[in-house]
C-alpha cells in the first residue's frame, strides 16, 4: 500500500502541472480549437519565447516582468509570421497539409535551437518567495502562473463571446466562404486570432520561464499533451480545456506514483484516443444524436 | 522504351555496386545505401496510406512493434526471425485494426486521424520504455549474436554485402507492391474515399473495407521494415524505432520526395540520408542539428510550393515537355 502522503503530494503536483497545461492550452485552443488551423509547432513557439525571456533576463539583466512582456511581443510576431508565411498559402488545401507544414516548422525550430543554443537546460535563477498554506509549501511563481492563466482564460472567453471580433472569429471557423460573402475579410480575422494566439504563447512562455528550464526539446515534451488537452476539453471550449488540463495532469501525476511515469502518460494518451472516438466534442459536450 | 532500359541499367548498377572497388570507403557506402533501401521501403509503406489522405503520424508504432517483436522472440525464446517476422507483422496488423476500425467507424479523418495516430505512436514508445525489465527501456536492446560470422537461422551476417542484397530485394518488393496497388481498382476506390467519403460510399465503394485493408497492408509492411532494420543494426531503441521523432522523419522524407509517385519515397529518403551523412562527415560535431534545420525548412517550402514532392514535380515537368501539344480528347 502506498503511503497516502505520497498520493497527496502527487495530487498537488498534478494540480501544478495542470496549471502549466492550462496555460499552454490557452492559445492553442484559440488557433486549433476555434479557428481549426493546426499549429503542430505551437509549444515550440512557446519555447522560442522562453529563450527570449531567458536571454533578456539572464543576459541583459532585464527585470522578469519586462522580459515577459517582450516574450509576449515576440509571441505576437511569431503568430503573425506563422499565419502569413505558412498557413495563408495553404489555407485552401487539406488541413492535413497545415499539419505537415507546421511539422516542418517544428523540426526547424527544434533543430535550429539545438544548433544555436545546444541542448543545455537553461533556467532563470531568481528567488521567489514560497507561500505556506496549511502546512503545504507552494511556490510563488506557480501561484502567479496559476492565477494569471485563470485571468487569461476568462479574458479569452469574454473576448470570444462578448466582442464583435470574437463573434467574427467563431463565424470564420464555421464557414470561411460565407464569411467573405457577408462582406467581412477573413484574412483580417485570421491575423487577429493568430496574433492573440501568439500573445498567449508568449504569456505562457513568460510564466513558464520562471518555473521551468528551457531546452530545445521543451516543445516535444509538452506539445502532444497540449494538443490532447484541447481535444479532450472540446475544441474551442476554454473551460473544458481548463478542466481537461487538470484531469490529464492528475492522471499523469497519480499514475506516475501508483505505477510508473511512463504508464501515467500511457493512460493519459489512451484516454485521449478513446475520448476521440466516443466523445469527439469533449468532456463538456452534450451528446448529440 | 527508354524508361525500361534506364531501369534495367540502374538495377544492374545496383547489383554490381558492392563489387566496385572503393577502397576503405566500401563498408561506409554500403552502410548508407542499405539504410536508404530500408527507409525507402518504410516510406513507401507509409505512402500507401498517405497518398490517399490517411496521414498517419504514428507509423513509429508499427516500426517499433515489428522490431521489438522479433528481437524479443529471438532473445528470450530463440525463435528465428524468419518466423518472428510473421508474428511481428500480424501484431502490427492487429494494432492497426484496433486503431483504424474505430477511426473508420466514428469518422475520424484528416488531421484528427493524424493526431490519434500520433498518440498511438507515443503510447507504443512509452510502453516499450515502461516495460524496461525485458525491453531494456530507453537504453534499448541488443540482439543476441549468433556467432561472429553470423547465421542464416538468426538472419544475421557479418558481411554487409549480404544485407545489401537483402535490402535491395526488400526495396524492390516495396516498389512492386506500390505499383501493383497503383494499377488496381483499389486505387480508384481509395482516391474517391480520400476526396470525399460520403460521395464514395454513395457510388458503392465499401469505404470501411478499403480503409482497413490499406491500413493493415501499410502497417504490415512497416513492421517488416522495422524487422529488417533491427536485424541489420542488431540493436533496437524506443527513440529510433517508435514515437513521434521517427514517425515524423518517415513522413518528412516521403513528402519531400513525393508521396504520389512510386519513386518519390526513395528519392526523398535518399536525399535526407545523404544530406545528413554529408553534414555529419563534413562538419562533424560542429553543426549538430543543422541537417534537421535544413529538412524542416525544406519541408515547409515543399508543402507550400511543391506538394507533389521533388520526384513528382520533376516527372510532371518532363511529362509536360514531352507532350508539347496538349491532347484534345
Amino acid at each position: 500500500m502506498i503511503d497516502p502522503v505520497f498520493l497527496l503530494e502527487a495530487a498537488i503536483n498534478g494540480v501544478l502541472l495542470g496549471g502549466v497545461l492550462a496555460l499552454l492550452a490557452l492559445g492553442l485552443n484559440l488557433i486549433f480549437g476555434v479557428l481549426d488551423v493546426v499549429w503542430i509547432a505551437y509549444v515550440d513557439l512557446v519555447m522560442v519565447c522562453m529563450y527570449l525571456v531567458y536571454f533578456l533576463v539572464m543576459g541583459y539583466g532585464w527585470p522578469v516582468w519586462l522580459g515577459g512582456l517582450a516574450g509576449i511581443g515576440l509571441g505576437v510576431l511569431l503568430g503573425l509570421a506563422v499565419h502569413l508565411l505558412i498557413i495563408t498559402p495553404i489555407l485552401s488545401s487539406p488541413p492535413v497539409n497545415q499539419l505537415l507544414a507546421t511539422g516542418g516548422l517544428l523540426f526547424f525550430i527544434q533543430s535550429f535551437a539545438t544548433f544555436l543554443w545546444t541542448t543545455d537546460h537553461r533556467s532563470i535563477r531568481i528567488n521567489l518567495p514560497v507561500v505556506e498554506v496549511g502546512g503545504l509549501f507552494l511556490s510563488f511563481a506557480r501561484l502567479i502562473a496559476f492565477a494569471l492563466s485563470i485571468v487569461a482564460m476568462l479574458g479569452l472567453w469574454v473576448f470570444l463571446r462578448r466582442t464583435f471580433i470574437g463573434t467574427a472569429i467563431r463565424a470564420v471557423a464555421q464557414d470561411r466562404g460565407a464569411m467573405a460573402l457577408m462582406g467581412a475579410d477573413p484574412q483580417r480575422i485570421y491575423l487577429v486570432t493568430s496574433g492573440v494566439g501568439g500573445a498567449m504563447a508568449g504569456l505562457a512562455a513568460a510564466l513558464l520561464s520562471i518555473q521551468y528550464s528551457v531546452h530545445p526539446y521543451f516543445g516535444a515534451a509538452f506539445g502532444p499533451i497540449t494538443f490532447m488537452v484541447c481535444v479532450l476539453g472540446g475544441l474551442g471550449n476554454m473551460l473544458g480545456a481548463f478542466i481537461a488540463s487538470f484531469v490529464m495532469s492528475e492522471i499523469i501525476s497519480l499514475g506516475g506514483v501508483l505505477w510508473s511515469t511512463e504508464m501515467g502518460y500511457v493512460i493519459a494518451f489512451a484516454l485521449f484516443i478513446v475520448m476521440m472516438f466516443i466523445r469527439p466534442g469533449g468532456i463538456l459536450a452534450r451528446r448529440e444524436r | 522504351m527508354i524508361g525500361r532500359a534506364a531501369a534495367v541499367a540502374v538495377l544492374l548498377a545496383l547489383v554490381v555496386a558492392p563489387f566496385v572497388p572503393m577502397g576503405g570507403m566500401r563498408q561506409y557506402v554500403l552502410h548508407v545505401v542499405i539504410q536508404i533501401f530500408i527507409w525507402s521501403f518504410i516510406g513507401g509503406a507509409w505512402s500507401l496510406m498517405g497518398r490517399f489522405g490517411l496521414v498517419s503520424l504514428g507509423h513509429g508504432a508499427f516500426l517499433g512493434v515489428g522490431a521489438y517483436t522479433t528481437t524479443l522472440l529471438w532473445n528470450f525464446y530463440g525463435l528465428t526471425p524468419w518466423l518472428g517476422t510473421l508474428v511481428a507483422m500480424a501484431a502490427a496488423v492487429v494494432l492497426a485494426l484496433i486503431v483504424a476500425y474505430p477511426c473508420s467507424r466514428f469518422g475520424i479523418i484528416g488531421h484528427y486521424f493524424a493526431l490519434v495516430t500520433l498518440a498511438v505512436g507515443e503510447v507504443v514508445r512509452l510502453l516499450i520504455i515502461a516495460e524496461r525489465d525485458w525491453t531494456g527501456g530507453s537504453l534499448g536492446l541488443t540482439l543476441k549474436t549468433a556467432g561472429a560470422s553470423g547465421s542464416l537461422l538468426a538472419a544475421q551476417s557479418a558481411d554487409k554485402r549480404v544485407f545489401y542484397y537483402a535490402a535491395l530485394i526488400v526495396w524492390l518488393i516495396g516498389l512492386w507492391v506500390w505499383v501493383r496497388l497503383d494499377r488496381s481498382m483499389a486505387r480508384a476506390a481509395m482516391e474517391a474515399i480520400g476526396e470525399d467519403e460520403v460521395a464514395a460510399a454513395s457510388v458503392g465503394v465499401h469505404v470501411a473495407r478499403f480503409k482497413l485493408a490499406i491500413t493493415a497492408l501499410s502497417a504490415a509492411l512497416t513492421a517488416f521494415g522495422g524487422v529488417v532494420y533491427a536485424q541489420y543494426i542488431t540493436y533496437v531503441n524506443p527513440e529510433t524505432l517508435a514515437g513521434i521523432g521517427v514517425s515524423l522523419r518517415i513522413v518528412f522524407a516521403v513528402v519531400l520526395g513525393g508521396m504520389y509517385s512510386w519513386l518519390g519515397p526513395t528519392v526523398g529518403t535518399a536525399l535526407t540520408i545523404t544530406l545528413q551523412e554529408y553534414l555529419r562527415v563534413k562538419f562533424g560535431l560542429r553543426l549538430i542539428g543543422m541537417a534537421e534545420t535544413i529538412y524542416g525548412l525544406l519541408l515547409v517550402v515543399f508543402i507550400i510550393f511543391l506538394p507533389a514532392g521533388i520526384y513528382g514535380s520533376v516527372r510532371a515537368l518532363l511529362a509536360r515537355r514531352r507532350a508539347p501539344a496538349p491532347a484534345t480528347a
